[in-house]
């Protein structure tokens, strides 16, 4: 039975019986292609998340409205009026958190929601079989949901402050989808090991906090010390939290080049890593749940 | 060769215990550390000594599934049969690709569907038109598959009324109906079920036989994992039967039915403490049934009509007064009919005490069953969590007694089940002067 021409038989036509041969390490053979095939479970996944949540708590969407901006206030407040740094040029230092929050709460949404979704479908993965990537790739979506609101809060306050966006802010879509692949990385990784070690679930609020403060959200990235810049654009959300606040505040931001390209690398470096490991324990899900 | 649509070569599944995982089901990172720890420390202490390091001395392996071979042809229904812990439902994953074998491979020609259990993913917030769509897309159905369908499977699990209610407050009933509708309407070229003609009443039990029936009818192959032998037997015309892992036998589904009941015959005299076969979290294991008579007496066999006392001895691990605990077996005839449960939830004794050792003991008056050797599960659930639950625990054997106090053995001829009846005769008077004398 010839098992190496198997993926495009049924790649190529569904009405053609599909031959699968099961045996030890080979399930990587149909993977990306199944992970296709899959697209409309992982549409309707997604789609579920997002209507449970809401369903749910009936203050759900004025929570998620809530949030940010009371963030931005205790932000705003501490370390801008307490603490007195300096806001980025002429932006309002409410709008420059603002401006931040915005990629940070998608990434850490994203990143807390992917994590622990393995486990709240294990019912799923113990009976049926899809691609396991599909599950916290569609808790993500529900994080982005949550950016789009954020969004149109942004919209508010910038028409409140008076602050025209310039052509920078065609480049928002760009550094959305550069935050997403930060948490996407790191988030794979911590789903799978939250599947293995289930204590690891409290240390990724813990991550999670310190990365909240570790990242120039309640300040701007011009705080730190030019010679200390590079070291600090290893964490990928630093690249990340620039490119919003240039796109929204226009040029008094500035975005650090050399900074931007590390970031990038280690964005990449965390997606492969994500990646693979989540890949290599994917197997063994089924037996561990 | 393209008739053959499952061909499983040397197919094993090797699961490995460590001894933390036996405490628990999963890992925690702490114990990892502290047992990488540990094994640090050996292996030091072994290199010190200049005794050879052992890798792993602290895991145990365990092969679910070990050296199956098997074929099974187009458009065939084959009943697979063994204990718990056969490796049936493994079989099954593996072939679901829900995990993956350790050793040997299967080649599977088209589509599968895997029915583990009805409503997988069911989620109870949603609404049943919601559900429906999720469940279809988890089992594998295109959006624009379950649109085509949807009016079918509404009507299948007759829920019409109550389509746009969240399922959470659907009856058990409605939900499992919805839940199976959406399976039966799949059309994969080959369908694999568990166990899930376990659920829902008798009627649409009936209806899901026959749909399944029906799909074996229209060339698709059926994989029936069920406990239920009488199911097996009309659904199926063959039959693979597992042990402890391996296939032992396979042929037709009568052959390899009696080739089990007799098998589970001659595990039954085994010492219950010593059965490996058998699921729950232990919370307390039985350890030994004993058949008794009024005076509390052990028997080898009963008598029909006999009063009898049943006893099972368990072992347990905590003593709780007042536990809510179900105990229940179940009685099968010699060609595995299901013809009674007894426990103590439908008598309404559900509060037990627990001790470290005891019994539950079940009464039986005026033993009503005819001459023949019936096979009895054994379950026990503490607080709605499975404890203990053996397949085939123990057999009752029964004699031919006096049952109606005639004087007379009756013959088991004519069925199984005694009935405490009696017998009059009346007279109906001719017609007309029946109204006259029935006036009072």
């Amino acid at each position: 039975m010839g098992a190496s021409g198997a993926p495009d038989a049924a790649a190529t036509s569904p009405r053609e019986e599909p031959v699968i041969v099961l045996e030890a390490g080979r399930t990587d053979r149909h993977y990306w292609m199944d992970l296709w095939r899959y697209r409309e479970l992982f549409l309707i996944l997604a789609w579920r998340d997002l209507s449970v949540r809401y369903k749910q708590t009936v203050i759900g969407v004025a929570w998620a409205v809530l949030r940010p901006l009371l963030t931005m206030l205790v932000f705003t407040v501490v370390f801008g009026r307490l603490a007195r740094l300096p806001a980025d040029g002429s932006a309002p230092y409410a709008l420059m958190v603002f401006a931040a929050m915005l990629p940070w709460s998608l990434f850490s949404t994203a990143l807390g929601d992917a994590s622990g979704s393995l486990v709240t479908n294990a019912n799923l993965i113990g009976k049926v079989y899809f691609p396991r990537l599909i599950v916290p790739a569609a808790a993500a979506v529900t994080a982005a949901a949550e950016f789009l609101v954020g969004l149109g809060i942004l919209v508010a306050l910038m028409a409140y402050y008076r602050v025209a966006p310039g052509w920078n802010l065609l480049l928002l879509p760009g550094f959305t989808l550069l935050a997403l692949l930060a948490s996407l990385g790191p988030g794979l990784w911590l789903t799978a090991l939250n599947v293995k070690y289930r204590d690891f679930r409290y240390v990724i609020p813990f991550i999670v906090q310190s990365g909240l403060y570790l990242s120039p959200v309640g300040f701007s990235s011009s705080v730190v010390p030019e010679r200390w810049r590079l070291l600090y654009s290893l964490n990928p959300m630093v690249g990340v939290i620039d490119g919003f606040r240039w796109c929204i505040l226009g040029g008094d931001s500035r975005i650090h080049g050399a900074g931007l390209a590390l970031g990038l690398a280690v964005t990449g470096f965390f997606l492969w890593l994500g990646i693979s490991r989540f890949r290599r324990m994917e197997r063994s899900f089924a037996d561990v749940m | 060769m393209p008739d053959v649509v499952i061909g499983a070569e040397g197919l094993g599944k090797r699961y490995v215990i460590g001894h933390q995982a036996a405490a628990g089901r999963y890992v925690a990172l702490r114990d990892v550390l502290v047992q990488g720890g540990r094994a640090l420390w050996s292996k030091t202490r072994d290199l010190m000594r200049g005794n050879p390091i052992v890798e792993g001395d602290t895991r145990e392996e365990f092969w679910a599934l070990r050296d199956v071979s098997f074929e099974i042809r187009r458009g065939e229904a084959v009943g697979i049969i063994g204990r718990n812990g056969a490796g049936k439902s493994t079989l099954l994953k593996i072939l679901s690709r829900i995990t993956e074998p350790s050793a040997g491979r299967v080649t599977v020609r088209g589509r599968v569907a895997s029915l583990l259990e009805v409503g997988t993913g069911f989620h109870p917030e949603l609404t049943g038109r919601e559900n429906v769509y999720l469940n279809g897309a988890i089992l594998g159905m295109t959006r624009a598959e379950i649109r085509r369908k949807f009016d079918e499977i509404v009507a299948f699990a007759e829920v019409e009324r109550f389509l746009d209610t969240p399922v959470k407050r659907y009856s058990s009933g409605m939900y499992v109906r919805l839940a199976f509708a959406v399976a039966a309407h799949l059309e994969p070229e080959i369908l694999v079920v568990d166990e899930v003609l376990a659920v829902g009443d008798a009627a649409f039990q009936k209806k899901c036989l026959g749909k399944m029936g029906d799909v074996a009818g229209e060339g698709r192959t059926v994989l029936f994992v069920s406990h239920n032998l009488a199911a097996v037997q009309q659904l199926c015309r063959r039959g693979l039967l597992f042990s402890e892992g391996r296939l032992v036998s396979g042929g037709a589904i009568v052959d390899t039915v009696a080739g089990y009941l007799d098998a589970m015959r001659a595990l039954s005299r085994a010492d219950l403490s010593e059965r490996r076969d058998r699921k729950g979290s232990r919370r307390l294991t039985f350890t030994r049934v004993a058949v008794c008579d009024r005076s509390g007496a052990e028997i080898p066999r009963v008598l029909s009509g006999q009063d009898v006392l049943i006893r099972f001895y368990y072992e347990s691990r905590l003593e709780q007064p007042d536990s809510v605990v179900n105990v229940a077996f179940n009685v099968r005839s010699g060609q595995g009919y299901l013809l009674a449960n007894l426990n103590s939830i439908d008598t309404g004794q559900g509060l037990l005490d627990i001790h470290r050792r005891g019994y539950f003991e079940c009464r039986w008056p005026k033993f009503n069953l005819r001459s023949g050797t019936y096979d009895c599960a054994l379950f026990c659930s503490i607080h709605g969590e499975v404890a203990d639950w053996i397949q085939s625990a123990f057999v009752i054997t029964v004699e031919d007694g006096d049952y109606y106090n005639t004087g007379k053995l009756v013959d088991r001829q004519h069925g199984d089940i005694l009935v405490d009846h009696s017998w009059s005769a009346g007279d109906v008077p001719p017609q007309g002067s029946a109204a006259k004398g029935d006036d009072p």
